[in-house]
């Protein structure tokens, strides 16, 4: 059986993969999956704990992400297809107009 | 009769400014009128006052007036006041008289000018002014009057300012009268931080207080200091070692001013002002010492200039620092009266020489030089007597003025209380200078009025006796050439003809009988023997009689070939005392030369880099340097952001985990 560490490891992980992808990749899709990665990583340790200190809290708090994940990724889809109309690309370092 | 003090100078100033505000669009003879009538009006006012004053006992002859509090600013409590004691009444009296008498002399002389308005404006403010000085109750109303003075000065002498020469000397004029006044500013406030006060009928009563209960010595610091700062003042006004290079240059201006303000009137604050501090002076003896030093020195220093100049103008001018050297040795001596006496008498004959000259010079058409003179006196048989009546009294030869005031200046010199060493050292300088005065005198004389003409022929035909107008005022004054000595004929020969009074030694004593008695108790001063006192005149006499003979032998006997001669063959000599032994070119080289590059220093470097370049720019360069490092923190890429957020965020967790 995986006790609690292999849990917050597993989390930690993955929070660091979606850290790496977000700071490293080009492609404004891969930011976004990268974002839901760190977002996904943080809810599996909220379950972990909610299931090992028997507190339904944590389960609560998973589903409000969940709710606010999906919101702002579809805001966050919105915004780059209207980029993509004006750019014709996703690279986001097209997009560094607001500079000095 | 004290309510009408305040008109005296009242009326200059109502002069002054009708003519300087609407001048321009007057007439010539109403500006001329108005001029006049001002100061005619306050010289009658003085001698109505002067007529009261004389109808008051001896001892209570002072009249104050004052016309309101001018500054009350905790204990420093300044009244615009006036006072009129026998000191001032005698000041009063030559200033707006002689002042009167010039008024009129210029009606003819610079009639012709375009600005008549502005200068008989300047003139009449210069009258104001000066009453101002000699009326004041207090220092801070003479300081005023000193001042003003000064500024009229610049402005007449740089009157025809369209000549570069004559605005630099009047620019010159007033910066080294500048230097002295701030001798004299230091001596006012160290005057009021030991007395508490300025005016007159405060300080001089609290200084006798001090000194007879014995809580202040003879000679002490602060007296020796206050007197020699005052001093500085009158050297810069009065034209003493070392401040009176600009007297010479102030001839650049018309001739009339040079006779009021340079020979009669402001040249004589200094005398003044040391005369009425008499009893400060009396009690620091080490600053009479000074006084009379630098006097005496100035006297024959300036004398012995006088010999070579062919200006005429230049002449006189020299003749009048000497002069004026003369009359602080009376004062600087303790013969306060005798000082004054001199003022007097030198007013009249100064004046009237000066006139004379401007009167010479019109004949000439404008030619100021000796050389392009002579033979002049059959064609202005008027000029040349009154000018011989000045000559002869300043050479010193009685009856005339020069002769009683010189000599009573000089055998107080030879007897001076305090120290009776340096007294024989100036009587023998005052000696010499007589004779060098009496020479270059009349080698004036001779080379103007006498022997052949030297001019060109267009000035033959002008030359002309001057018209009434400008004739008057010579004639009234070299009149008082001759008799002014006569109101102080010392007691030797008074007692010799009857018992004549010495009418102004009487008439000034209580203004200096404390000064007298203070003298009298602590230097116990030897009465000096009748015979040497008739020695000391005989000798002034004859040395004024060989310096006129010597004159008479080189520009008239020999006057062809020996004057260039002797400039040939003592070349050296000639040159040094015919540019004035450098004093100027020194001056200019010790003082002006690096005050001049440190100011350049003070700006370009001080001023330009310093204080503009990195006090005032300096900030604003380095914001704009810092903030064009920092905007590049701002790319644009969002993975940057997103990283310094991180790199934020696990520092705060650190932070607060191991706090």
């Amino acid at each position: 059986m995986a006790g609690i560490n292999e849990y917050v490891i597993l989390s930690c992980i993955l929070f660091g993969l979606g850290t790496i992808g977000f700071l490293t990749r080009r492609n404004a899709l891969i930011l976004f999956m990268s974002v839901e990665l760190m977002l996904n990583s943080i809810n599996l340790m909220l379950v972990a704990f909610s299931a090992n200190r028997a507190d339904m809290g944590g389960q609560v708090m998973v589903l409000f992400i969940f709710a606010v994940a999906a919101a702002e990724v579809a805001v966050g889809l919105a915004i780059l297809i209207c980029l993509f109309k004006h750019a014709r690309s996703v690279d986001i370092n097209k997009f560094n107009v607001l500079k000095w | 009769m004290e309510k009408y003090i305040f008109l005296i100078p009242l009326f200059p100033l109502l002069g002054f400014l009708i003519n300087g505000l609407f001048g321009k669009r007057f007439g010539k003879g109403l500006i001329s009128f108005i001029a006049c009538t001002t100061i005619g009006f306050s010289f009658l006012v003085a001698l109505f006052i002067w007529k009261d004053l004389l109808s008051m006992a001896p001892e209570h002859r002072i009249m104050t007036q004052s016309l309101w509090k001018w500054m009350a600013v905790g204990s420093f409590n300044v009244d615009l006041a006036f006072m009129i004691d026998p000191l001032s009444m005698i000041m009063c009296l030559i200033v707006t008289g002689i002042s009167f008498l010039i008024h009129i002399y210029s009606t003819g002389y610079m009639w012709d000018d375009e600005s008549y308005w502005r200068y008989m404006a300047y003139l009449n403010m210069f009258v104001f002014f000066m009453c101002m000085l000699i009326l004041g109750a207090n220092y801070v109303v003479m300081f005023v009057g000193w001042e003003g003075v000064g500024l009229a000065s610049y402005l007449l002498i740089g009157f025809w300012y369209q000549g570069y020469d004559n605005a630099i000397a009047g620019k010159k004029a007033f910066v080294v009268n500048r230097i002295g006044d701030f001798g004299f500013v230091l001596g006012m406030f160290l005057m009021f931080w030991t007395f508490g006060s300025l005016s007159y009928q405060d300080v001089f009563p609290k200084a006798l207080e001090l000194y007879e209960h014995g809580a202040m010595a003879i000679n002490s610091p602060v007296m020796v200091a206050i007197c020699i700062l005052l001093f500085i003042g009158a050297t810069g006004k009065s034209a003493q070692i070392p401040l009176y290079v600009w007297l010479p240059d102030a001839m650049a201006g018309p001739t009339p001013v040079s006779a009021l303000i340079h020979a009669a009137t402001m040249v004589t604050a200094g005398v003044y002002m040391v005369a009425r501090t008499n009893v400060l002076y009396t009690l620091a003896p080490t600053a009479l010492l000074v006084v009379s030093l630098i006097a005496a020195a100035t006297a024959l220093f300036a004398a012995t200039m006088g010999i070579l100049q062919n200006d005429i103008k230049k002449v006189l001018a020299y003749s009048t620092v000497s002069q004026l050297g003369y009359m602080f040795i009376g004062v600087g001596v303790t013969a306060y009266w005798a000082g004054i006496f001199h003022l007097m008498t030198h007013a009249f004959f100064k004046a009237c020489l000066f006139l004379c000259s401007g009167s010479v010079i019109h004949a000439m058409s404008g030619d100021q030089d000796m050389r392009h003179m002579g033979g002049l006196a059959k064609k202005m048989p008027v000029t040349y007597i009154t000018m011989l009546f000045a000559t002869i009294a300043i050479a010193g030869l009685p009856p005339f003025a020069g002769f009683f005031s010189k000599d009573e200046i000089l055998g107080k010199a030879f007897a001076f209380p305090y120290y009776p060493m340096a007294g024989k050292v100036i009587w023998f300088l005052g000696t010499v200078g007589a004779g060098v005065t009496a020479f270059y005198m009349f080698r004036l004389i001779f080379m103007t009025f006498h022997g052949e003409f030297r001019g060109t022929e267009e000035q033959a035909h002008h030359v002309h006796e001057s018209p009434l107008n400008m004739t008057l005022p010579l004639m009234i004054l070299a009149t008082f050439s001759l008799i002014g000595g006569w109101f102080g004929i010392p007691e030797l020969i008074g007692e010799k003809l009857g018992g004549v009074p010495n009418l102004l030694e009487h008439f000034l004593e209580p203004v200096f009988e404390h000064s007298n008695h203070i003298v009298a108790t602590v230097a116990h001063p030897h009465h000096v023997a009748e015979p040497l006192e008739w020695s000391l005149m005989t000798m002034s006499v004859i040395v004024a009689i060989i310096g006129i003979c010597l004159a008479y032998y080189i520009y008239m006997v020999r006057g062809k070939e020996l004057p260039e001669k002797l400039a040939k063959e003592y070349a050296s000599h000639y040159q040094l005392i015919y540019n004035k032994y450098y004093v100027d070119e020194i001056y200019e080289l010790m003082i002006v030369w690096p005050i001049y590059y440190l100011s350049v220093l003070l700006w370009k470097v001080v001023d330009a880099f310093m204080i503009d370049g990195i006090g005032v720019n300096g900030p604003g360069w380095l914001v704009k340097r810092l903030s064009a490092g920092s905007r590049l923190v701002q790319n644009g890429y969002v993975q940057t952001y997103g990283a310094f957020m991180l790199i934020g965020l696990v520092g705060m967790i650190c932070f607060y985990l191991y706090r």
